[in-house]
């Protein structure tokens, strides 16, 4: 079981970024809890400066934009 | 230069055949020289088309059964050459500025002007400013993380007031529809005007007006991997950014262009000139006064500009106009509401819209 967050104040990519993450579990039969953060407080504790950012067991894994399919693919199986 | 290719993955190996030319298509897209000729042969194709483009809107304008020199063929005229022209403009610059835009990122911006000294790193972050990348609903995520970090305020100001003042999309079609002593004086000016008004807001110490939340909170340290980035990938970011921005901004432009395309035909150069021209000293406040409210993409307003310039109105007051809409905008206020206060928003409307004016009056007596 893997925790992961998506951070972002909800704005279009954080939801097409939190939809990457569950497609990509998906097609890697993982399971996952995925939670959305959307306090700014909280984002800043986690050290990233630009939204959307992924979060998976605790560690910043992406910040900004949209992750690349392939790289999102790695984080979740590592 | 690292250009290492990322392997496919074993999924797309095992694509049966009846897929095999979209896979070879994909396949292209990865490659580096694909992408090298492709931009080699877009760009022979952007200036063969860009430089027929007045002969095209004039044979357009011919077919119609519009008479020759009245004021609806000059309107028409105006928009049927200028709305290629600046889609075309706006795709080349919005491409170029995603790639040089994958080369930067918030986070690296953030260590390099972070626990820096004001003043020369007033200068560092407005230029930052110009090239990091960032969309709007990051506004806040921004300014918490760079005064969490030991950014000094006035420093995140520097950046903040630059981003959307000196924006790049302006700067392209000014340099092209306008004249490149215009763009670069707007370049210089936006810039200063960023970095003086960062400097004052700092010289103020205003931390205290912060709002309490935002002071307490210490940024956690963060290592992000790095995401290999090859060439390809940059012009994948620079495809985005075109897609992204041309779908988005299309329509502010063709109403821009049709306002323009209006005072181009229709409004006579007096009566603008009366109001905007630089002999009318109130006209430089009521330009700034009237971009607050405005809301506007910078692509939109540019053909206005163009139209009104060329109408007799003084650049300053036009380019304060300008200056206005985009960089004091309400929505963006509102949303940095949430982390300044009332006070704190207002020292930053004061100092931004001193800045613009100055500029206003600057440009006015330098060029008229």
């Amino acid at each position: 079981m893997k925790d992961i967050k998506v951070l972002g104040p909800g704005c279009k990519r954080c939801q097409a970024a939190q939809d990457m993450v569950e497609a990509a579990a998906r097609d890697l039969g993982l399971e996952i809890a995925i939670e959305k953060v959307t306090d700014y407080a909280e984002m800043a504790k986690y050290g990233i400066v630009s939204t959307p950012g992924i979060v998976i067991n605790g560690k910043v894994v992406h910040s900004g934009g949209l992750p690349k399919e392939d790289d999102l693919r790695r984080w979740l199986q590592a | 230069m690292p250009c290492r290719r990322d392997p496919m993955p074993p999924t797309r190996r095992k694509l049966p055949d009846m897929t095999t030319l979209a896979a070879s298509l994909g396949q292209a897209r990865k490659s580096q020289a694909v992408w090298f000729v492709g931009i080699a042969i877009a760009l022979v194709a952007w200036f063969a088309i860009y430089a027929k483009l007045q002969l095209f809107s004039q044979w357009l304008v011919a077919l119609m059964p519009i008479k020759q020199g009245t004021h609806l063929a000059a309107s028409v005229e105006f928009f049927f050459y200028d709305t290629p022209k600046v889609l075309m403009l706006l795709t080349l610059v919005v491409f170029a500025m995603g790639v040089v835009r994958s080369f930067f990122s918030p986070e690296r911006t953030r260590a390099l002007l972070a626990g820096k000294r004001e003043g020369l790193a007033n200068i560092a972050a407005a230029h930052l400013g110009i090239v990091t990348p960032f969309c709007s609903c990051s506004a806040v995520p921004l300014f918490v993380g760079f005064v969490s970090a030991g950014v000094p305020l006035g420093v995140t100001f520097s950046f903040l007031i630059a981003a959307p003042m000196v924006n790049e999309i302006a700067l392209g079609l000014l340099f092209v529809l306008v004249g490149w002593q215009v763009a670069l004086t707007y370049l210089a000016f936006g810039l200063g005007v960023a970095i003086v008004s960062g400097w004052v807001i700092g010289r103020l110490h205003l931390e205290g007006w912060l709002e309490p939340w935002v002071r307490e909170v210490r940024a956690g340290d963060v290592d992000i991997e790095d995401e290999h980035i090859s060439w390809v990938d940059r012009f994948e970011a620079g495809w985005e950014a075109v897609k992204e921005i041309v779908g988005k901004v299309w329509y502010w432009l063709i109403a821009g262009i049709a306002a323009g395309a209006f005072i181009h035909g229709y409004v006579p150069a007096a009566l603008l000139s009366g109001i905007m021209g630089a002999n009318a000293w109130w006209s430089v406040p009521a330009a700034v006064l009237l971009g607050i409210p405005m809301y506007s993409n910078a692509a939109g307003i540019i053909p206005v500009i163009e139209a009104l310039l060329d109408k007799g109105a003084a650049l300053g007051t036009v380019l304060a106009f300008m200056m206005s809409v985009i960089a004091l905008s309400l929505p963006e206020m509102i949303i940095l509401r949430k982390v300044l206060s009332i006070k704190l928003i207002a020292v930053f409307i004061a100092v931004v819209g001193c800045g613009i004016l100055a500029v206003g009056y600057l440009f006015n007596a330098l060029y008229s």
